[in-house]
């Protein structure tokens, strides 16, 4: 039984790498999460039928309240939430592995070999971060955390001392492998660890915090794997960390941050200090349109990017972005979407919105591949962006955001830009793109905004 | 576990990081959303280490501290796929 076991848990390592590679194409994701999950069922099932495995009460009970609470959960959550719902999933699987590292070690208490000791520890210290880290994450999206960035005194000593103070402990119950006691504190200072990493870091910068959560939440699972020894937990744990450190590279890349300047909290200094960055605004006129005036400019031109942000989210503004698109692709109009790397509270967070809201996928364009259109383009809509089109990224070399990667909004015809007032964005800057002689300000919220004006629009 | 059977397994963990990263840098950003919930979901299969702990013979505090695993991952998993196939189902083209 242990062979069919050990070459079940292959094939389901087999079923995630296909999983994860059908996920390289739209016209396959489906398939391929189904395929990964039918990997997990198989891995589960045959868990089952373990030899170590005697009673079936308590799996019985864990496995229906775990799936009645995950399944309520997944229909539930709104596609505005995904973000939280992903960090809080994050959050479950770290967890997971550290009451799997404590359970191991009480089983085998007090011979422990140093090995299996060293990786119980880390398993502990990896999913206890994750674990904490993943709620203050979840509630910062969820706005019951503030969203702003978070600094203390002493804060980058603090964490090392935190650091230092697990591994200290964690040896010192490699040595002595009794320690029990100890050992929860291990778990507690980890625990406050993971609360300390993430509380400073802005809402903005969720992306990248998410992403590297994600990571963590695989690595955690490999850990459990380095602790019972098993070849599928480190696969899956591995695919996952890799996946989720790749996310936040280009997350990083997006904003031309590093991963340290990100995880320190640094850019948003400049947040912090938004009146001071008032003080230096770029002075000049700003034009601003109403609904009929935008209408028909709309009504004569050949073609429109849509540039949608974070705004776009908050004022739940897809439905009525992708009404205005249909009515001017019925006039002729070419439509597409413009989407930086970093829009929106996840990656891709942006898409999924979309295509909520029934976008085709194909409208849907990266960064780098529609940045060469926008001097060809008309109109460019940029709808609850802000940072992202900032044409001082480009020049400026005292600007926060010097050297990110922006879409090149401004080299189209005319700009139309909707936000509800002038005010800065996450980076705490003024945009120039407001006073630039082709800019529109389109003042409102996204929602109403963009149904005024596809009524206007459709009048016409 | 002596030192061989370890560096086995750490074998395994790079080699597998390897494939990850082949495996992800292909996926397009529009996907990165679903990528990230369906990865989460695979990051479940800690379920296995709680099966095998809340299931021993003697009920003793590995077995509580199982129970609670099984129902962590379980989130995890179910949770997971499911929040993933929902979004993938919107996915559309013209």
């Amino acid at each position: 039984m242990d062979l069919i076991i050990q070459l079940t848990y292959l094939v389901a390592s087999v079923f995630f790498i296909f999983g994860l590679k059908m996920l390289g194409s739209p016209k396959t994701a489906r398939k391929g999460n189904m395929y990964s999950a039918l990997g997990m069922l198989l891995a589960i099932v045959v868990t089952l039928f373990d030899k170590h495995i005697i009673n079936y009460e308590w799996i019985i009970i864990g496995l229906v309240v775990g799936s009645a609470i995950g399944s309520t959960f997944a229909l539930r959550v709104q596609m505005t939430g995904m973000p939280q719902m992903v960090g809080l999933l994050n959050g479950f699987g770290g967890g997971a592995s550290v009451l799997v590292a404590l359970s191991e070690y009480y089983k085998i208490a007090p011979d422990i070999p140093a090995t299996t000791g060293t990786t119980i520890i880390i398993s502990i210290l990896i999913g206890s971060v994750t674990f904490t880290g993943s709620l203050i994450a979840f509630g910062k999206l969820q706005g019951i955390v503030t969203g702003k960035v978070v600094k203390y005194p002493m804060q980058h000593p603090i964490n090392a001392i935190l650091l230092l103070a697990v591994i200290a402990i964690g040896v010192f119950i490699v040595i002595n492998p009794g320690s029990s006691d100890i050992l929860l504190g291990v778990v507690g200072v980890a625990l406050v660890l993971g609360v300390l990493l993430v509380l400073p870091i802005g809402g903005a910068d969720m992306p990248v915090a998410v992403s590297l959560l994600n990571s963590y939440s695989g690595l955690a699972a490999a850990s459990t794997g380095f602790v019972l020894q098993n070849n599928m937990l480190i696969i899956a744990g591995a695919l996952v960390g890799a996946s989720g450190i790749i996310l936040t590279l280009i997350m990083c890349r997006g904003m031309n941050r590093s991963l340290m300047n990100v995880v320190l909290g640094g850019w948003a200094s400049a947040g912090a200090e938004g009146p001071a960055a008032d003080s230096a605004a770029p002075k000049g006129d700003v034009k601003s349109v109403d609904a009929e005036e935008l209408a028909m400019i709309l009504d004569s031109v050949s073609s429109v990017i849509i540039v949608p942000g974070y705004g776009m989210a908050v004022a739940q503004a897809q439905h009525a972005v992708r009404d205005l698109a249909n009515t001017l692709e019925k006039k002729g109009v070419k439509v597409r979407y413009a989407i930086h790397p970093v829009a929106g509270r996840m990656p891709g967070h942006m898409n999924v919105l979309l295509a909520e809201a029934q976008v085709p996928y194909d409208e849907l364009i990266a960064l780098e591949d529609i940045n060469d259109d926008f001097p060809n383009t008309d109109v460019v809509i940029v709808i609850g962006a802000n940072d992202v089109v900032n044409p001082a990224a480009r020049h400026d070399q005292s600007s926060p955001i010097y050297g990110m990667p922006i879409l090149n909004a401004d080299y189209a015809k005319t700009v139309v830009i909707n936000k509800r007032s002038l005010n800065v964005g996450y980076a705490g800057i003024d945009n120039e793109l407001f006073f630039y002689p082709n800019t529109l300000m389109y003042f409102g919220d996204a929602k109403d905004a963009m149904g005024k004006l596809n009524s206007e629009l459709k009048e016409l | 576990m002596d030192g061989q059977s370890f560096l086995m397994l750490v074998y395994i963990f790079v080699l597998a990081i390897f494939v990850g990263f082949e495996l992800i840098t292909k996926v397009p950003p529009t996907l990165h959303t679903p990528l990230m919930s369906g990865s989460n979901a695979i990051s479940g299969i800690t379920i296995v280490g709680a099966l095998l702990s809340a299931g021993l013979e003697e009920f003793t505090i590995s077995t509580i501290l199982g129970l609670s695993a099984v129902i962590f991952a379980m989130i995890n998993v179910v949770g997971g796929y499911l929040v993933t196939d929902r979004m993938l189902k919107m996915f559309k083209k013209k």
